[in-house]
């Protein structure tokens, strides 16, 4: 029976299937033809130009064994775990508390946005002018008296990760907070009345009523920060350009400077394949829970 | 006399080659900078007075790491310019292989490049399986030791002859509240910097039978175990020294904040926009003054394959533009480089310059890193050094891992 519906299925809605055809061309060509073409040459020695010499799993032993790849992933899974949790929790918290109906919404809302307004180049350039130790913060407080103060996250290696976090934090709040906003504003006045009804705190309703209602947007928001997350590359740029030393390196820094700067198309290739193998590690049985699970049941 | 009908050669060359007609003749580099901006406007000229073309600029803003893969994504991608900078040495190697970049050897033979071009190895750097690429325009060198008189005239020492003298003279500088040497931190700055140390502590032959042969074992042998040495008490020199651009480290050193800095010579234009002389308010010491060599780097001119003949025709008149003495003269006066050949009036070059000059006529000479090795070796160890001045990385550490790459590099 479905051999006979399907043929009709196809032609139905032609115009709508024709429209689509150059984004599918370009998911296929573009998208998948172009991972395939770049895994494909990351198992080949090609250097400024791609050629098909291959060398089998060679790329990825140098990756492995080089210091700044090492350094690159670690400074990604700090970068990632802390921006993740704290521009969640910031993001609701701001939320949540402009939900209060508070006077001057709009204009606090305002605030909080405008730094997603700026690029990270510029935002990387304010923070880098603002943590640095002559002009910044720490040579203002010392210009307080407070003559030992020290506050120097750029020039020290140790902690050079959280500078750039303070200034990702930064940028990104806005965003999430008006996302959530979105999601506040959509949960039902009725809800709020039950609560107070059965005499349930409000931060005790925030945290386990409207929380768990709220899960399509928290998905929203950990897709957009994820993804900024893994194409970290131009704050790095703007503020530290990977150092001091290396210790402020990425993944998609080391990509660009490998595939460019060394002329080593191969070595850069093994890198992205690197990225792409992780991101689907995280996605693909999250995407399976998340979308797969629900369909059956 | 001998120049003279080479020129000529050339010319009927030239002329023979087309009837010259006018050709739009876009030339991309990265020279932005005041001086170097001057520089390029001398090229410009000339070659817009002496042929028949038009010099349309395609100045491309940002060092060479920024403007190199737009270079070769251009040249790859089909849409090549006519003419472009380059530093000499492995960048184009498989540009050429590919094809893609105009064969020059008629120019050069025609106007015996070969007699003329000091140093040779520079012509060679441009040479692959005896056809000649590119046409070099200037050499930039990159040991310099460059000394404040302010800042040790501040620490009450005199200024250093040589290396040593100022190893001795840094803890003099430090209880003055002064910054021994100046050190931009990005890798290129450290790199170039413990490339200038193996050259001044371990010797030339040392430094060929690494960069050149590639012998790891004498990597990490003892001669290379002093130069880790001495770079890691250079380390300890450059701890306050948390400036990020060479320029900016090379004015701790204009304004007397910092003692010296190891910079190539294109600090001297900071020096001379700054009004200093050389002599009085600083001095340069090539080789850091123990051994007074220099390396041959620096630009040079590549032309990519193009089908339309008259620009074809004005690449090959630019390209002998670029090797005469009225150009060499007026660019490398202004640029603050040395010639590419020895046998041009450079007098008004000031003292530095004519310390640079003296020694490349002596022929105390090195290929550049560039030449010697890969892009990609250049950045493992631009990586290497990155990581080693900014940390606590010891010495043996760093040279066993240094060896590592020189190992690997091709």
């Amino acid at each position: 029976m479905s051999s006979t519906r399907r043929p009709i299925r196809i032609w139905r809605n032609p115009s709508a299937k024709i429209a689509s055809i150059p984004m599918i061309l370009t998911a296929l060509v573009v998208f998948v033809g172009g991972t395939g073409w770049t895994v494909l040459h990351s198992f080949t020695s090609s250097r400024l130009l791609p050629k098909l010499d291959f060398v089998g799993l060679a790329q990825y032993e140098r990756l492995w064994s080089t210091r700044r790849w090492l350094i690159s992933v670690e400074n990604l899974a700090v970068f990632g775990v802390c921006s993740l949790i704290l521009t969640l929790v910031a993001g609701f918290a701001l939320a949540a508390l402009l939900d209060r109906k508070i006077r001057g919404e709009n204009a606090f809302r305002t605030i909080f946005l405008y730094p997603f307004a700026m690029s990270f180049v510029v935002t990387g350039l304010v923070w880098q002018w603002i943590l640095n130790p002559d002009f910044g913060i720490q040579g203002i407080v010392r210009g307080w008296g407070w003559e030992v103060f020290s506050f120097d996250p750029l020039n020290n290696p140790d902690i050079v990760v959280f500078g750039l976090l303070i200034a990702g934090i930064w940028q990104g709040t806005g965003l999430v907070m008006v996302i959530m906003l979105a999601g506040l504003r959509g949960v039902d006045e009725d809800i709020w009345k039950s609560a107070r009804v059965d005499g349930i705190g409000t931060v005790k309703t925030y945290l386990f009523i409207i929380v768990p209602m709220m899960r399509p947007v928290f998905v929203t928001a950990l897709v957009i920060i994820s993804s900024g997350i893994i194409k970290l590359y131009d704050l790095v740029v703007a503020q530290t350009n990977g150092g001091p030393g290396i210790a402020s390196e990425v993944p998609a820094k080391y990509v660009i400077d490998y595939m460019f700067k060394a002329q080593n198309l191969g070595q850069g290739f093994a890198a992205s394949t690197m990225m792409l193998v992780s991101v689907t590690i995280i996605v693909v049985p999250w995407a399976y829970l998340e979308f797969g699970g629900r369909k059956r049941g | 006399m001998k120049t003279l009908t080479a020129s000529l050669a050339a010319a009927a060359l030239v002329c023979a080659a087309s009837p010259a007609p006018a050709a739009d003749v876009e030339v991309t580099h990265w020279w932005t900078s005041g001086g170097e901006a001057a520089a390029v406007s001398e090229l410009a000229r000339a070659f817009n007075d002496k042929t028949d073309h038009d010099w349309v600029d395609g100045a491309i803003a940002g060092s060479g790491g920024t403007a190199r893969p737009i270079i070769i994504s251009r040249i790859l991608g089909g849409d090549p310019m006519a003419a472009t900078q380059l530093n000499h040495g492995r960048q184009a190697e498989e540009l050429i292989q590919a094809g893609l970049l105009t064969d020059l050897t008629e120019v050069a033979e025609a106007e015996g490049w070969r007699d003329i071009i000091n140093p040779v190895s520079l012509l060679d750097a441009c040479t692959h399986d005896g056809r000649v690429y590119c046409a070099p325009i200037n050499i930039h060198s990159a040991q310099w030791l460059w000394l404040s008189h302010d800042a040790f005239r501040k620490a009450g020492a005199p200024v250093p002859k040589d290396w040593n003298e100022f190893v001795a003279a840094a803890p003099k500088l430090e209880r003055a509240g002064l910054v021994p040497l100046a050190m931009g931190q990005q890798g290129w700055q450290q790199n170039l910097a413990f490339g200038t140390l193996q050259i001044a502590i371990a010797g030339m032959d040392a430094w060929r039978e690494v960069n050149v042969n590639k012998n790891a074992e004498f990597a990490a042998g003892p001669d290379y175990a002093k130069v880790f040495r001495s770079a890691a008490d250079a380390r300890e020199f450059a701890r306050g020294s948390n400036v990020q651009d060479w320029n900016l480290a090379t004015n701790l050193v204009i304004t007397g904040r910092a003692g010296g800095q190891i910079m190539g010579d294109w600090a001297q234009g900071e020096f001379q926009v700054a009004g200093k002389t050389a002599g009085r308010d600083y001095t340069c010491l090539p080789g850091l003054g123990v051994n007074e060599v220099l390396d041959t780097g620096g630009d040079s001119f590549y032309f990519p394959v193009v089908d339309d003949p008259e620009i074809r025709a004005a690449q090959l008149e630019l390209a002998s533009l670029i090797v005469s003495p009225e150009v060499q003269v007026a660019f490398n006066l202004k640029k603050g480089s040395l010639p590419i050949r020895g046998d041009i009036d450079m007098s008004t070059a000031n003292d530095c310059m004519q310390r640079g000059l003296a020694i490349l006529a002596d022929g105390d000479i090195l290929p550049t890193g560039d030449i010697a090795l890969s892009p990609d070796t250049q950045t493992q160890l631009e990586d290497l050094m990155a990581e080693f001045w900014s940390s606590d990385m010891s010495a043996e550490d760093a040279q066993s891992r240094y060896a590592a790459i020189i190992s690997r590099a091709d």
